[in-house]
């Protein structure tokens, strides 16, 4: 399996993509905005279309399209937090304008390559040249140093805003470079596994780092675990069974770790399981 | 056919004689059903998407709305009628939201749980179409859908859809309006909170998949979100924001539709444009507005 370059390729920076994403995933789901997340893996969508509509570098503009992004839904919504109906109508139009793109980018590219689109939305983890493997990397890098440097105070902000403001902490401009990280990473996870899939891969394994411990560095922790094993066990799997794409394996790992998690979790303590359960009944 | 006659009609552009244009745009039964659908979708979307906003559902709407794909993609695969795949997908869909949404945890315990449940639908709708290697090039519009190649016979199968999730919304208005905007008060007064969310979300899921095989899974969203979420920025009242929203939704519709005939670009584009553009309008002058009688009560308080 290692001697394949693409292989080697795809360890490599999927390794890394998973590490941001079960990074910064941690945070998201923290927060609650893994809407937030949704709506960006669609503006990555139309940034790289419309890049390749206009002849330009289709990574700048995904970048562009996906940081701007989380700019201004921390700009439209209340506190930095952007509430889910602003972000809705946002990437409903973000959609259109993917639509509008698309359509544009098929008909003027009379050679058929109408599996553009489908390569944005889905990701081509083994055609990975070098380059973008370094450029993986890199990125991987600098986005985990800049969230691990913010980590303090914005757990802080996101457990008690009110509290976290008080102490003079800047709970808005951090709420801010959240979200514009949270492009960054989006942008490069779309490289790996698509736009349409990149949310699997902030939502399961921090979902499930959530439900398995309550402390802040040990999760983050296994939420990067969680994620780079999910990039691993799907890789591996997409190799062993070609007709399976790989980025679809890739987020049935994470989503089976997740699963996983919630049945040990409810396995551990039944009562309390099923008490939630019945309280959710009553109360 | 219908492709060819869009074919033929798409590139005729506006002429200076605006009757003549009008006359146009019902001349050609795929646009008649165009429109007819349409103004169906909107109606139904500007209804269930009101109570979709006022309940914060968005995330689970869009969701629902994402898992129509794999729906259609796991029928074509097995051989089945596309619907099939729509309507059962998002019957289950319903039921695992419903799930989610009743354990009552925590904002980010849910929000994780949904975002896990909607990447696994994309990859599994992902999985369907590579494993059916012929579909690949109908991707895009099961994702995107295509306004313009409705049959009459869609356009009944879609109205009676539209008429029974409209009916039972508005058979439980009251009681959705209540456990929606107190659901502690609501169950204390015996409503059936719980049943009413999980009724609420199988509606949703049943016209979310109707409305996914004319417009696209993608697609379905802009039109149960936009049109309320400016409703709701105009007015707090429900009756009038139902209607609102409705007006809103159709008025977006056919205007979308009568551009996109007469130009080379598609229906979602023009819908999901002016239905931001109204949503961002309103917010502006709404924000104005509030900025202008602040200093206005500022200016009082300081004479």
């Amino acid at each position: 399996m290692f001697a394949h370059e693409f292989m080697r390729h795809a360890l490599i920076a999927g390794s890394f993509v998973g590490l941001a994403c079960g990074l910064v995933g941690y945070f998201v789901v923290l927060r609650a905005q893994v809407f937030a997340g949704d709506a960006l893996s669609h503006v990555a969508f139309t940034g790289a279309l419309a890049a390749a509509v206009l002849g330009l570098n289709i990574l700048a503009g995904l970048f562009a399209a996906t940081i701007l992004g989380g700019i201004i839904m921390g700009i439209l919504g209340d506190k930095a937090r952007a509430d889910d109906v602003t972000i809705g109508s946002l990437f409903a139009w973000t959609l259109g304008l993917g639509v509008l793109f698309l359509t544009i980018f098929t008909t003027q590219d009379s050679a058929g390559n109408g599996t553009a689109g489908v390569r944005v939305l889905f990701g081509s983890i083994f055609g990975l040249s070098t380059t973008d493997v370094r450029n993986a990397v890199v990125l991987a890098v600098l986005a985990g140093a800049l969230l691990l440097a913010i980590a303090r105070p914005l757990l802080f902000a996101s457990l008690d805003t009110a509290v976290a403001a008080a102490q003079g902490v800047p709970v808005r401009a951090l709420g801010l470079v959240f979200l514009a990280l949270l492009g960054l990473v989006s942008a490069q996870a779309t490289q790996a596994v698509g736009a349409l899939l990149l949310l699997g891969l902030l939502a399961a394994p921090a979902g499930a780092a959530h439900r398995l411990t309550t402390r802040p560095y040990l999760g983050l922790a296994l939420s990067a675990l969680f994620s780079v094993g999910s990039i691993w066990i799907g890789l591996t799997l997409s190799y062993v069974f070609p007709t399976l794409p790989p980025s679809s394996m890739i987020i049935a790992a994470a989503v089976g770790v997740y699963v996983l998690a919630l049945a040990t979790t409810a396995a551990r303590d039944p009562s309390a399981f099923w008490l939630r359960q019945a309280n959710g009944n009553v109360a | 056919m219908a492709t060819a006659m869009v074919e033929a009609a798409i590139f005729q552009g506006l002429s200076w004689n605006p009757l003549a244009d009008l006359r146009e745009l019902f001349a050609y039964p795929f646009m008649v059903n165009a429109l007819e659908a349409g103004t169906i979708v909107a109606v139904m979307g500007g209804v269930i998407g009101w109570f979709m906003v006022l309940r914060r559902q968005t995330f689970a709407g869009h969701t629902l709305s994402v898992i129509a794909f794999p729906g259609a993609a796991a029928a074509s695969l097995a051989g089945l009628p596309l619907a099939v795949g729509y309507f059962g997908f998002c019957g289950l869909g319903a039921l695992a939201l419903a799930g989610i949404a009743g354990s009552r945890r925590s904002l980010s315990a849910e929000s994780a749980a949904i975002g896990s449940l909607q990447a696994l639908a994309l990859a599994l709708g992902f999985l369907f179409v590579s494993l059916y290697h012929g579909v690949l090039n109908g991707l895009d519009s099961l994702l995107f859908g295509t306004f313009l190649g409705i049959t009459g016979r869609q356009v009944t199968v879609l109205l009676a859809v539209a008429a029974a999730a409209v009916a039972l919304v508005a058979i439980a208005a009251r009681p959705l309006f209540f456990a929606s905007v107190d659901g502690d008060v609501a169950r204390a007064r015996g409503v059936p909170v719980r049943a009413l969310g999980f009724g609420f979300l199988l509606v949703l899921g049943l016209s979310v998949a109707e409305t996914s095989q004319i417009t696209g899974a993608l697609l379905v969203f802009a039109l149960l979100v936009t049109p309320a979420a400016t409703a709701h920025q105009l007015t707090p009242r429900p009756g009038l924001g139902i209607a609102l929203s409705v007006a809103l939704a159709l008025a977006v519709t056919w205007l979308g539709l009568a551009l996109a005939y007469f130009s080379i670009y598609p229906v979602g584009f023009y819908v999901t444009s002016l239905s931001f553009g109204l949503y961002l309008l309103v917010r502006v002058s709404r924000a104005l507005a509030s900025r202008r009688r602040t200093t206005g009560q500022l200016a009082l308080e300081a004479a």
